[in-house]
């Protein structure tokens, strides 16, 4: 799950981050008022998950109130990247002397969670990574241990910062490590952490994100989640533990496994279809998500036949065919189905479903060709 | 011959008393696997399977009373990292963790704790193993293999089926089938399976089976070209996945371009590996 940077912000905070002041706003007349209590000169931040906002646009200085109300107004009206940008965070602008890069994530190749760090930070760090990767400090952080403080200490050293600064970035660093931990981060992102002109560490910009299979111990954080943000039918199936990408095509695909849902995907292209979605039920789906699951492959109107294709291992091929009987009693589909039910109770499953009115299939290849031919 | 498990492996299942526990372990034990134990803390004492199975309250309890060597792991997402630190604690070498969805900060602890007790851990978020014959130790169907001459590993779960039933279809057996779970964390990756491949004397071809995401095909592919001998055929799902949303800009400075299928297959086809188109091709290219 995407933090927006205001919400990322909030948390570095809590973990004593210095952070600018300011506030979140969803109309002009708001950031007229934050920008008033900020004595005028502030930065109207759109608050949209994605990268790139002030490359289009949605990042703008103003130097009075009034200039942030008419800043405001026009971010509030834009699009950036297909969102609609509903809110505007209203920053006090900071003089800045000096723009680094800081941020933790996972390391998956060597099991660790990485700080980074770069004295080259801003809108240009991926260039700096790929250009001149020696400018980027790597540092790992044993899961068991921690991150130690001469570690901190290091990257301060590594990255060329100003002695006097050691002290305020190293608990930066700690406070870091602290909101990753805690709040099950795969990225806490601090960039640019800035020096001011008046000499102080301030983390300007933030980027949070949170592993959604940590959830079940983050009520709080889930209530931070911007489902305005999502597809509709991505939010839906998220409530029944489904995954759920909506594309361009018209062959809706319901597979169990993420690897075979690919693979459905990339065979009904390679026999000239298109698929309209990727949807993997998961393991061990029992009918109640499978028929959620159809339900929401058919709410996209392009959809022009369905393909089943249910190898069954943890997951049952009698139940999920007794979610289809359900899914298709409620729904009444009109787009032909094409069904192929392999593994675990399969033979269970294909008695279950002999009546329903169903194209079948034998191998992989077979049912994505017949997919194809029935969106013909 | 085969690789991590076979006739003598002594099998504990944790969660045995679970919906997904008690179901497949009826499947393992009428395939044949030697399921010595279950655990589930508060019902040791109690008899499972039709009285066949002792549970037990602990995993140490239960390997004391059967000298198990190998635990399958079937409890929920937020259980299973104190599940696997339960068993490496109890001195088993070998965990298989079927869980999906365990949080990827607890794996990093998990993988680092098992690693300094020199635990071998397959998955989490995986089928498990199956040696065709002789023991399955987790998910995959039985009857969609025979026994043979084939290693295969995969990322994948459901897609491992696909390729077992596709040999199985034209007479292709496996030696054994490793399915190592798809999670970003894991405890055992391509390399390893690959060397345990070229090392088995029963073992003449393999099958590596990966998916977009991550670096793990690309690091096999140069152990394929520097250290194998054995004949490796491929499949990589997500060929036509539309580009991800990404992760930020950590994620691309870590992993940098990589992850591609495009680039997967590349890096394979360059270590002398035949890719298949889709799944149900890996046998021609295997003869």
């Amino acid at each position: 799950m995407k933090l927006h940077e205001y919400q990322s912000k909030t948390i570095f905070a809590k973990y004593g981050i210095p952070i600018p002041k300011g506030r979140i706003a969803a109309t002009a007349v708001e950031a007229k008022h934050i920008a008033e209590e900020l004595g005028g000169r502030v930065v109207i931040k759109s608050q949209v998950l994605v990268g790139g906002r002030g490359k289009a646009g949605g990042i703008k200085v103003a130097k009075s109130a009034a200039e942030a109300e008419g800043l405001a107004q026009q971010i509030l009206a834009m699009e950036i990247k297909g969102l609609p940008v509903r809110k505007v965070l209203v920053d006090e602008a900071a003089a800045i002397e000096h723009e680094i890069y800081f941020a933790i994530t996972n390391d998956r190749s060597a099991k660790k969670p990485v700080m980074i760090a770069s004295a080259e930070g801003g809108i240009d760090i991926e260039e700096v990574a790929a250009n001149t990767p020696e400018k980027i400090i790597k540092v790992h952080i044993d899961p068991l241990l921690g991150l130690r403080d001469y570690q901190a200490r290091d990257i301060a050293a590594s990255i060329d910062l100003p002695r006097e600064h050691w002290r305020e970035f190293s608990k930066i660093a700690a406070g870091l490590w602290q909101a990753y931990l805690e709040t099950d981060a795969t990225l806490a992102e601090i960039n640019p952490l800035v020096i001011t002109k008046d000499n102080r560490l301030v983390a300007l910009d933030g980027k949070m994100m949170i592993d959604d299979n940590a959830m079940f111990r983050h009520a709080d954080l889930n209530e931070m989640r911007d489902i305005d943000e999502e597809a509709p039918a991505e939010t839906e199936a998220r409530k029944y533990g489904l995954s759920y990408i909506k594309l361009d095509g018209n062959i809706g695909c319901m597979v169990n496994g993420a690897g075979l849902a690919m693979t459905s995907m990339d065979i009904v292209k390679l026999f000239g279809g298109e698929p309209a979605n990727f949807l993997d039920i998961g393991g061990g789906a029992g009918s109640d998500k499978v028929a959620a699951a159809m339900k929401i492959i058919l709410s996209d109107p392009n959809v022009k036949a369905v393909l089943f294709n249910i190898f069954g291992g943890i997951t049952r091929c009698d139940e999920v065919a007794r979610g289809i009987l359900v899914a298709m009693d409620e729904v009444k589909p009109k787009v032909p189905m094409v069904v192929r039910l392999v593994g675990t109770n399969a033979e269970e499953g294909r008695q279950i479903l002999k009546d329903a009115k169903m194209i079948t299939a034998e191998t992989l290849a077979d049912a994505a060709k017949k997919a194809v031919e029935a969106a013909r | 011959m085969s690789i991590l498990i076979n006739k003598n492996t002594r099998l504990v299942v944790q969660g045995i008393t679970g919906n997904e526990g008690l179901f497949h372990s009826t499947q393992m034990l009428a395939y044949g696997t030697n399921l010595v134990a279950g655990v589930t803390p508060g019902k040791g004492g109690e008899w499972v399977l039709d009285g066949k199975v002792p549970v037990f309250d602990s995993v140490k309890l239960a390997k004391e009373a059967t000298d198990a060597n190998a635990t399958v792991i079937f409890v929920p997402a937020r259980f299973a990292p104190d599940a696997m630190f339960e068993a490496a604690d109890a001195g088993i070498p070998l965990i298989v963790c079927i869980t999906e969805g365990v949080a990827v900060q607890d794996m990093m602890r998990v993988r680092n704790y098992l690693d300094q007790k020199n635990v071998r851990l397959v998955g989490p978020n995986c089928p498990g193993m199956l040696t065709p014959g002789e023991s399955k130790v987790g998910i995959i169907p039985g009857n969609i293999a025979i026994p043979g001459n084939i290693g295969v590993v995969s990322r994948s779960g459901t897609l491992t089926y696909e390729v077992l039933y596709a040999l199985k279809l034209v007479g292709m057996g496996a030696s054994t089938c490793v399915g190592i779970g798809g999670d970003p964390v894991n405890g055992t990756n391509f390399i390893d399976v690959l060397e345990m491949f070229e090392h088995d004397p029963h073992t003449e071809k393999v099958v590596l089976i990966g998916e977009i995401g991550g670096t793990d095909e690309d690091k096999a592919a140069e152990f394929i070209a520097s250290k194998m001998t054995k004949p490796v055929v491929s499949f990589i799902a997500g060929q036509t996945a539309p580009p991800g949303k990404r992760m930020g800009h950590a994620g691309a400075i870590i992993e940098g371009g990589a992850g591609t299928a495009e680039g997967k297959v590349k890096a394979l086809e360059a270590a002398g590996v035949k890719v298949a188109k889709h799944p149900e091709e890996i046998p021609s290219l295997l003869k």
